[in-house]
């Protein structure tokens, strides 16, 4: 009787297991499955002259340089503008901000911030960046309406990782009488920098894939060169792909895939990136 | 009433120089009312230790003498309280200032995720001590006087998470001692340590008390009773605000307490 009881309660704790397998391996699959498909189908079109070339005959012929640079140039943008206005709004949220209304409401405008739909950040940027401020359809217009975007991860990211800066570093500081700002300069940031710096990768990854929202403020289909300027229109990995997919009829299917697999290969390296710094900034605290 | 010979052999010659004192002092975080009336005066160049069962507002009534408790929203400090005659919640007081002169070692040591000798440099450089040869007198001199100059010498350039607790807590008395501050507040400096690493706080506790005035939150009696010139004793009123119950000469204090309570105390009948 009591082994039939165990015996039950070991069938049931095993098909729970094999349920929860079961689920982790679909949940994986769609990765998967995207990444070999890309991978398969896109491969034979990376060449050299494919990542070095400019386009000819609207993306059939040539390569893809100037949506690469334009890519890299949009993360910097990005980060350029949220990296910093994010932290400072971090520091000020977590060590200056008192619990108050004000602060409050920041702090759900900021949770929605991320809730926004990318192409309402586009349209946003159009209004704002390029017709008010007179940036035109640009380089410019696309970072800063980006780094709106991303302003949301950078901040969130920012505060979670100056709180978790132990109250006792702070205590330590203040008690030899340094100041708030000399605590936060030389303890809080110090120790806050991995978490920061991973948040701002990631949202630079996110700015690379965005496509909705720089479709309006000034992506173009295609350009003979690079932007020489930050006033220059641009060329961007996604948008390029939506419209060599979308808009070019006769389009070879390897050029396709080929731009989809520079895509991913620039994102995911990225998020591998986040990773890394992630990992190493908590090896190098615990041998310290 | 047990007699500790070690007690009453102490010298008890006390300079007469009040370094602290508090005058009818309240503090309240938001409504709650955490001490009540808390008037002493804490003498030069001594140890006074700080007793009192758990959550009486030991810690808090510590923080007093450094503002630490301004870091607390809601925390409201009524009453007069004096560094060498000079009112601390003056207006016209630079906290930064009266922290570089009141430093403050806590109960769990904290040294920072940097070099020992960072830790140490970290008070001077704040305060504008760039010249690393003015730094590497500074740094030696304050370990030798926190007493781990020869334990640490050779790893200086090392983290200070690799040493043993209790040479962390000595490193942060050490980085307190840098900024050459007049007064020490120790916040049960020793309850994270093991029996030894206790003794050596309490042996550097007596040598630093020749040059500096120490004030001690404890709350092992024996401790107490060995290391202190004056004990104050604390207890929670009916409304758990804290009050000083009495405060006296450490050998009278635990020799012939004047207050019921107080003996009661002491001799471990409650807390």
């Amino acid at each position: 009787m009591r082994a039939g009881a165990v015996s039950k309660r070991q069938l049931s704790q095993r098909s729970a297991f094999s349920l929860l397998i079961v689920a982790t391996i679909i949940v994986a699959l769609p990765v998967l499955a995207i990444v070999i498909q890309i991978i398969v189908n896109g491969a034979d079109a990376i060449s050299l002259e494919f990542l070095t070339e400019s386009p000819s005959q609207a993306g059939k012929a040539g390569g893809i340089l100037p949506a690469i640079v334009g890519t890299f140039y949009l993360m910097l943008g990005t980060i350029l503008v949220a990296l910093p206005l994010g932290v400072m709004a971090g520091i000020y949220l977590t060590e200056y901000a008192r619990d108050n209304r004000f602060t409050r409401a920041i702090n759900l405008a900021i949770v929605n911030l991320a809730g926004v739909p990318s192409i309402v950040y586009g349209l946003f940027g159009l209004g704002v960046f390029v017709l008010l401020f007179h940036f035109g359809m640009s380089l410019l217009s696309a970072s800063l309406t980006l780094a709106c975007q991303a302003l949301a991860m950078t901040v969130t990211t920012s505060r979670e990782a100056i709180l978790a800066v132990p109250r006792e570093y702070r205590e330590g500081s203040l008690a030899v009488g340094a100041t708030r700002w000399q605590t936060i300069r030389h303890l809080v940031l110090p120790q806050a920098s991995p978490g920061i710096i991973t948040g701002a990768v990631l949202a630079m990854s996110r700015a690379a894939g965005e496509t909705a929202p720089i479709l309006v403020v000034g992506a173009a289909f295609l350009l003979p060169g690079l932007p020489q300027s930050p006033f220059d229109q641009f060329m961007a990995l996604p948008y390029h792909l939506y419209t060599v997919a979308a808009h070019v009829p006769g389009m070879p299917k390897s050029t396709m895939w080929g731009v989809a697999l520079v895509l991913l290969v620039v994102v995911l390296s990225f998020n591998v990136l986040a990773t890394i710094i992630r990992l190493r900034a908590r090896q190098w605290r615990y041998s310290l | 009433m047990k007699m500790n010979s070690e007690l009453l052999n102490k010298n008890t010659a006390i300079n007469n120089n009040v370094k602290l004192s508090t005058k009818g002092v309240d503090l309240y975080y938001g409504s709650f009312q955490a001490l009540r009336n808390i008037t002493l005066d804490i003498p030069e160049c001594a140890i006074t230790a700080i007793i009192g069962p758990s959550g009486c507002g030991k810690s808090s009534f510590l923080r007093i003498f450094n503002r630490m408790n301004d870091l607390i929203t809601g925390a409201k400090v009524e009453g007069l309280v004096e560094l060498t005659g000079i009112n601390i919640y003056d207006r016209s007081i630079d906290v930064v200032e009266l922290r570089k002169r009141v430093g403050m070692v806590f109960q769990k040591p904290n040294p920072f995720p940097m070099s020992v000798f960072e830790n140490v440099a970290f008070g001077p450089r704040r305060h504008g001590t760039n010249n690393i040869g003015e730094l590497e007198d500074t740094i030696e001199r304050s370990l030798h006087q926190a007493a781990l100059w020869n334990e640490v010498k050779d790893k200086l350039g090392q983290s200070a998470l690799s040493l043993s607790g209790g040479q962390q807590q000595r490193l942060c008395i050490a980085r307190v001692l840098a900024v050459e501050p007049e007064v020490i507040l120790m916040d049960e400096p020793c309850s994270a340590l093991d029996p030894v690493a206790t003794l050596k706080i309490e042996d550097l506790m007596r040598s630093l008390a020749e040059n500096y005035t120490i004030v001690i939150v404890t709350h092992n009696m024996q401790q107490a009773a060995r290391v202190s010139d004056m004990a104050a004793f604390l207890m929670m009123e009916e409304d758990r605000a804290g009050a000083l119950v009495e405060y006296g000469p450490t050998s009278q204090i635990f020799t012939n307490p004047k207050d019921k309570r107080t003996e009661d105390y002491i001799t471990g009948r409650f807390g």
